[in-house]
């Protein structure tokens, strides 16, 4: 039994790690700033190496100056459970073309070389990190200059031992937060988490085609807001520019992922580019008049 | 042997056997004492299923799902102590199921490799044709239970999906199975029953289109229609407690095998022989006997070789790694993308094994060897002709190997088979295989 008890993880013990949040990273510095232009951010999604290496590469580098504000780059796995078809066949598309986790840090060390303030988060699922090995995956990551991690079937009964040393390194573990996810809950997620909220908007896969998104927030964010000082990202089934606006007013960062994945697919770099342009103009505008 | 064993859930909330005659002194061994009791934990409801044992299982999904998982563990812990549920089920398995099945003497096959005896614990005579209806029976009664109008299941073989089409129309609940697109092609005729029993066959076109799509689609389907719906996944693997689960609802066949043999030859078996893809039929049988000096043996699907690289035999040819919300082993790529399983036989083409296994394996406490897409292939024939049952392809991988054990074992040695299935399904394949004569024409 000793061999057992040794070995298991519990919530309890998970919680204790909590350490006040990094303030002074790219993340902290960008949600600060956008504070101060009272304004909502821009957070996009791309699948790294989608469709192949060198498009995924020039439009990762030319997203922060169409208005993205931070960049989520999604790490490819083979069975990406907790996503809808856009971005399964973004990350089969990918690799396909030879994306591996190495190659996804380099792009990410790519970027590094000519933006240092546009924050990089990482999002995918756990086994390519840990086939790499936990620890070097983390420390090549850091190196790369990503600033966070968003780890869709780490929930935090397992995710202590990574929360912290991702910590020791400067990475934010970003949470996620479900609409099935009770108050009870929320102090266990919130105490591995830094950086960003993402609160995902309706039960479902990425790229859910609904409207009512904001109706299926309503007082959860507030619930939220009065739990974590951290800034509320909105993400799952953000896919044009009114939406994008409902969700800027009440929410600190909207997420558009599968739109931009679907629009690069169909027209190319400059499609992708134009919707997100699109997109910031709407946020942009969302919280005035 | 025609009645159904009382089962009831011990001190522990095992389900432990009235064991006619007891238990044979002598026969512990105490290398293995109270291993059943160690790779989950010691008792139910003490919320111990989101921690690894051993370095596997756990709980690694979505968010969205987190909260309802833990639902269904408290509502099974619940269940399985309580004498009500257990009465509905074992009424369910005896008189809707078939239950107890046969332990069957296969006295032609042993004389064919002359050694050990060999007996079929004869799953194929369930109701639907294979052991997957333990399962989703006890967990159809554990939806009803919480409430849930809607099943839903993978299936690869389709012997799963027509298990839960099956409980679905018996207990008035609406049913959807996921089936990967390359699967259906080969099992048609399962296809037609579970549309005929009134589910909705969604066909899986992405990855690979086979059983891991499937289960990665019904994950889709789960995280989207949390609130009604109640995912019966059918093998012992997913996040806890389904591998717990699994077990438990399919324990009863090493319950009755146990007791069965017992009375008809007042000892234990030596060896214990079930086919592994996920691994359900194989933990059935071998959970009663963890504890005694049984040696067990898992047989994996070596496809068309270990050594070609295609084949679906994740403890012979994989390593350990995170799909499918657990921890186990997994066939993958050095860069962590899972890769494709490839088996003759449709149930066994799965990349992943159930967590306990992954610990049986380490521990060496049961073994795993790897049979051939031929290798089964003569096992159907062998099984058919000398004693006119028609098994599975899936179970034919541990009738191979029953063969080649007994016969280099003395006729003292006793080897009991799970004969987890039958083969009609597999017609189509096996005639183009064994008579391709009779495709031609």
């Amino acid at each position: 039994m000793n061999a057992l008890s040794s070995k298991t993880e519990t919530l309890k013990t998970e919680t204790q790690n909590h350490v006040s949040p990094n303030t002074d990273s790219r993340l902290a510095r960008r949600f600060a700033a956008l504070r101060v232009e009272d304004r909502a951010a821009l957070v996009t999604y791309v699948m790294a190496g989608d469709p192949d290496p060198a498009t995924s590469r020039d439009l990762l580098a030319r997203l922060p100056a169409a208005g993205a504000d931070v960049i989520e780059l999604g790490m490819p796995f083979s069975d990406p459970m907790a996503d809808g078809v856009a971005i399964q066949r973004a990350g089969q598309r990918a690799l396909a073309k030879g994306q591996t986790l190495a190659r996804t840090l380099e792009m990410v060390r790519d970027f590094r070389r000519r933006d240092d303030d546009t924050p990089v988060v990482l999002m995918g699922y756990l086994n390519p990190l840990q086939r790499c090995g936990e620890d070097r995956f983390l420390q090549a990551a850091a190196e790369a200059g990503v600033d966070g991690l968003i780890l869709v079937d780490l929930p935090p009964e397992h995710g202590a031992a990574l929360t912290a040393k991702a910590r020791d390194l400067g990475l934010a573990r970003i949470p996620l937060v479900a609409p099935t996810t009770p108050p009870g809950r929320l102090p266990a997620l919130l105490a591995q988490g830094d950086g960003f909220v993402y609160r995902i908007a309706f039960n479902g896969v990425t790229g859910s085609r609904r409207s009512d998104i904001a109706a299926s927030l309503g007082e959860s964010l507030i619930e939220l807001k009065r739990q974590s000082p951290l800034p509320v990202a909105v993400g799952f089934g953000v896919r044009d520019g009114d939406t994008a606006a409902t969700v800027a007013r009440i929410a600190d960062a909207v997420v558009v992922g599968s739109a931009l994945v679907e629009r690069l697919a169909e027209t190319g770099v400059e499609g992708a580019l134009t919707l997100t342009r699109k997109l910031a103009e709407s946020i942009q505008g969302a919280r005035r008049g | 042997m025609n009645s159904t064993l009382k089962t009831l859930p011990d001190e522990n909330g095992f389900f432990v056997p009235a064991v006619p005659g007891g238990h044979p002194s002598g026969r512990r061994c105490r290398d293995v004492k109270n291993f059943s009791r160690k790779f989950f934990g010691g008792s139910p409801g003490d919320g111990h299923g989101t921690q690894l044992n051993q370095g596997y299982g756990g709980r690694y999904v979505a968010e969205t799902l987190m909260p309802l998982i833990g639902e269904i563990e408290a509502a099974y812990d619940a269940a399985r102590v309580d004498p009500a549920f257990q009465e509905r089920l074992n009424e369910l398995r005896r008189d809707y199921v078939g239950r107890a099945t046969p332990l069957y003497f296969a006295e032609r096959l042993t004389e064919h490799f002359g050694g050990a005896q060999i007996y079929l614990k004869r799953e194929d005579l369930n109701h639907t044709g294979a052991h997957k209806i333990n399962n989703a029976l006890g967990q159809a009664l554990l939806a009803q239970r919480m409430g849930r109008q809607r099943l839903i299941a993978e299936t690869g073989a389709g012997m799963h999906g027509v298990a839960v089409a099956t409980v679905a129309a018996r207990l008035g609940l609406g049913c959807v199975v996921y089936m990967g697109a390359t699967d259906i092609e080969r099992q048609q005729p399962n296809v037609q029953r579970m549309r005929l029993l009134g589910a909705e066959i969604v066909p899986v076109h992405s990855g690979t289109a086979t059983l891991k799509d499937a289960m990665n689609e019904a994950l889709r389907d789960w995280v989207t229609n949390v609130d009604d719906t109640f995912y019966i996944i059918g093998t012992v693997a997913g996040p806890a407690p389904y591998p717990r689960m699994v077990r438990d609802f399919q324990a009863v066949i090493g319950i009755e095998t146990r007791a069965q043999l017992l009375t008809a030859r007042g000892r234990l078996p030596d060896t214990l022989i079930a086919c592994v893809g996920g691994g359900s039929n194989a933990m059935g049988l071998f959970h009663a006997f963890l504890d005694d000096a049984v040696v067990m043996v898992g047989v994996e699907a070596a496809g068309e070789g270990l050594e070609s690289g295609r084949h679906a035999a994740s403890l012979n040819g994989g390593s350990p790694g995170i799909l499918h919300g657990n921890r186990t082993y997994l066939l993958q790529d050095d860069d962590g993308q899972i890769r494709d399983a490839h088996s003759i036989s449709a149930g066994l083409d799965y990349p992943g094994i159930g967590p306990e296994h992954a610990h049986l394996h380490d521990s060496g406490r049961a073994s795993y060897v790897a049979v051939t897409d031929d290798e089964a292939l003569e096992a159907v024939g062998l099984c058919c002709r000398l004693e006119g049952i028609l098994p599975a392809l899936e179970s034919s991988h541990a009738l191979h190997h029953a063969g080649r054990l007994a016969a280099r074992q003395e006729a003292d040695q006793t080897i009991v088979v799970c004969l987890s299935g039958r083969g009609d399904k597999d017609m189509d394949t096996i005639t183009r295989h064994l008579m391709p004569e009779e495709v031609e024409s």
